[in-house]
């Protein structure tokens, strides 16, 4: 996951919708990695045409892009940050398989505006990785073969890596309320609550 | 992709209801609601105006007169959580805690879930019904089993929410703001029929919102509680539900609520089982009464029979539970 390989850098604001959308075209978007610090809540408008610069931290790498109000956050972390990880399942808020963490907390990147997201820290499944290793999450979801299609297992260990961040050893019932978000057409589900049970275990084991 | 709007974040309160008042413009918090809207095309907007980043709307703390505000921008998860409501207000935090998923409890708020639109499929799906300035219910003569048993005329929508039962049965009222300023509203007045005006579902006028709800203090001797049912386990909206915060003075009930969910256009107050529980005790059979007086004026559609039993099960659950 290098999200800046590929990536030219674009310190120019104010970028004409036609030359941004020629960059997009170009298969490339100006995303820089600069010192600018993340905008205020400061009064916005933008026209429906029209792009707004925005700052996201993705996985504790921070990205400045332009984008049009419309955009989700799903649609930016897939299609113009080539982060593919978070799929997009439902569009509507039901499936969970678009689940990323939004400052520590579980949301559906589906139902978030990407311009709403300016400024917060966002977590997805790529960030769970520590290097080319699996995540503690990851590891023990391989370990219980919590997945078999696999399409909704992203979201699943997003998900699960909010619960445990917010309860580090939660029981059955907990889990179960906890991950009822997110839904697997194959119904692996409760080799994906032993799956969080164990990560709760390697978590602590491993003490990341 | 969604369609395309005009995207505004004001720098103010009085803004954001300035421009809340524009033609074609809706306010967006959590938008765990609007945006499934805006993509199914249930509604368009030409300008989506935020209002998530106002500081006034957000926070939870207690009143001087020993009651709780709750900024409308409070999400479901910071509500079902908080301590404070858990202990004194147990309906509402249960109300806020089965309602949706982890993920939208994350994201939606409590004023977004008492301005929900219905989630009736035909209001939802490619109908022109009614609701939506058409000329007919589509649900009277189709698959009715989620519409409404109480309150249906013309439109039999069920409201979906979990918090507003609850908000009703605990007194709550809502500080509305807009642009002839400030009004303070009884929950309870808050909700509209279809009879009284088939295409909204609350008295909010253009550019006004919810920006704060307020508990009064919880009555000496308050107990009170939440029950859904759903179709399946996990998340889901209430097929019935009920929403009870009694008083309880010498082992007898001597004041308090009692509101469903899922059955009504709107929190359906069951007025005629609390006067049956009024100076009664909390026993048996006072409980059978109680509940054969919810479902005394129920008025079930060929395919939603089963609600006025669920209805049954559900508030004999809930009362005694609190006895």
């Amino acid at each position: 996951m290098s999200e800046e390989s590929g990536k030219r850098h674009d310190s120019k604001r104010g970028v004409s919708r036609r030359s941004f959308l020629g960059t997009m075209g170009a298969g490339t978007l100006g995303v820089a990695v600069t010192g600018r610090t993340a905008p205020a809540r400061e009064a916005v408008t933008v026209e429906s045409d029209g792009t707004h610069p925005v700052t996201l931290r993705v996985n504790g790498r921070r990205f400045d892009l332009r984008v049009e109000p419309r955009w989700t956050l799903l649609d930016v972390l897939r299609d113009h940050l080539e982060l593919t990880g978070t799929k997009l399942g439902c569009s509507r808020g039901e499936c969970g398989a678009c689940t990323v963490l939004i400052d520590e907390q579980a949301r559906y990147a589906c139902m978030t505006l990407a311009v709403e997201a300016d400024g917060r820290e966002i977590t997805t499944v790529e960030g769970l990785m520590h290097g080319e290793e699996l995540g503690p999450v990851q590891q023990a979801f391989v370990e219980e073969d919590a997945f078999q299609c696999g399409y909704c297992t992203p979201g699943q260990v997003v998900a699960a890596e909010g619960l445990l961040r917010g309860n580090p050893d939660p029981d059955l019932a907990e889990i179960q309320k906890r991950m009822s978000g997110n839904l697997c057409r194959c119904g692996a589900y409760d080799h994906i609550f032993k799956a969080v049970r164990r990560a709760a275990e390697l978590r602590r084991s491993t003490t990341h | 992709m969604l369609p395309q709007f005009d995207y505004i974040r004001p720098g103010s309160l009085d803004e954001a209801v300035a421009r809340g008042a524009g033609d074609g413009a809706v306010l967006h918090s959590g938008g765990t609601d609007l945006l499934g809207c805006l993509r199914d095309g249930v509604f368009t907007a030409d300008t989506v105006v935020a209002i998530g980043h106002l500081a006034e709307l957000r926070g939870i703390e207690e009143t001087r007169d020993g009651g709780l505000r709750i900024g409308a921008l409070s999400t479901l998860s910071e509500i079902a959580a908080h301590p404070l409501i858990a202990e004194r207000y147990t309906v509402l935090s249960l109300g806020a805690g089965s309602a949706a998923s982890p993920q939208l409890r994350n994201q939606g708020t409590i004023g977004g879930n008492i301005c929900q639109r219905p989630r009736c499929w035909y209001f939802r799906g490619d109908f022109h019904c009614l609701r939506k300035g058409g000329s007919m219910c589509y649900a009277v003569a189709g698959a009715n089993q989620y519409h409404c048993i109480f309150g249906g005329d013309r439109c039999y929508i069920v409201h979906p929410s979990d918090t507003a039962p609850a908000l009703v049965a605990l007194g709550a009222r809502a500080r509305i703001i807009g642009p002839s300023g400030t009004r303070v509203v009884p929950l309870e007045s808050f909700f509209v029929l279809p009879a009284q005006n088939v295409r909204r579902e609350t008295i909010l006028e253009p550019g006004e919102l919810v920006a704060e709800v307020l508990l009064p203090p919880p009555g000496v001797g308050l107990r009170s509680t939440y029950r859904k049912v759903r179709a399946r386990g996990a998340w889901d909206f209430a097929l019935a539900g009920a929403a009870a915060a009694l008083t309880f003075s010498d082992g007898r009930v001597n004041g308090g609520r009692l509101v469903l969910s899922g059955v009504a256009p709107i929190p359906w107050r069951a007025a005629e089982a609390e006067r049956v529980l009024i100076d009664n005790p909390l026993d048996a059979e006072t409980i059978r009464r109680a509940v054969e007086a919810c479902v005394a004026d129920a008025r079930p559609m060929p395919h939603n029979g089963y609600k006025v039993d669920l209805v049954r099960g559900v508030v004999a659950e809930t009362l005694r539970s609190l006895a």
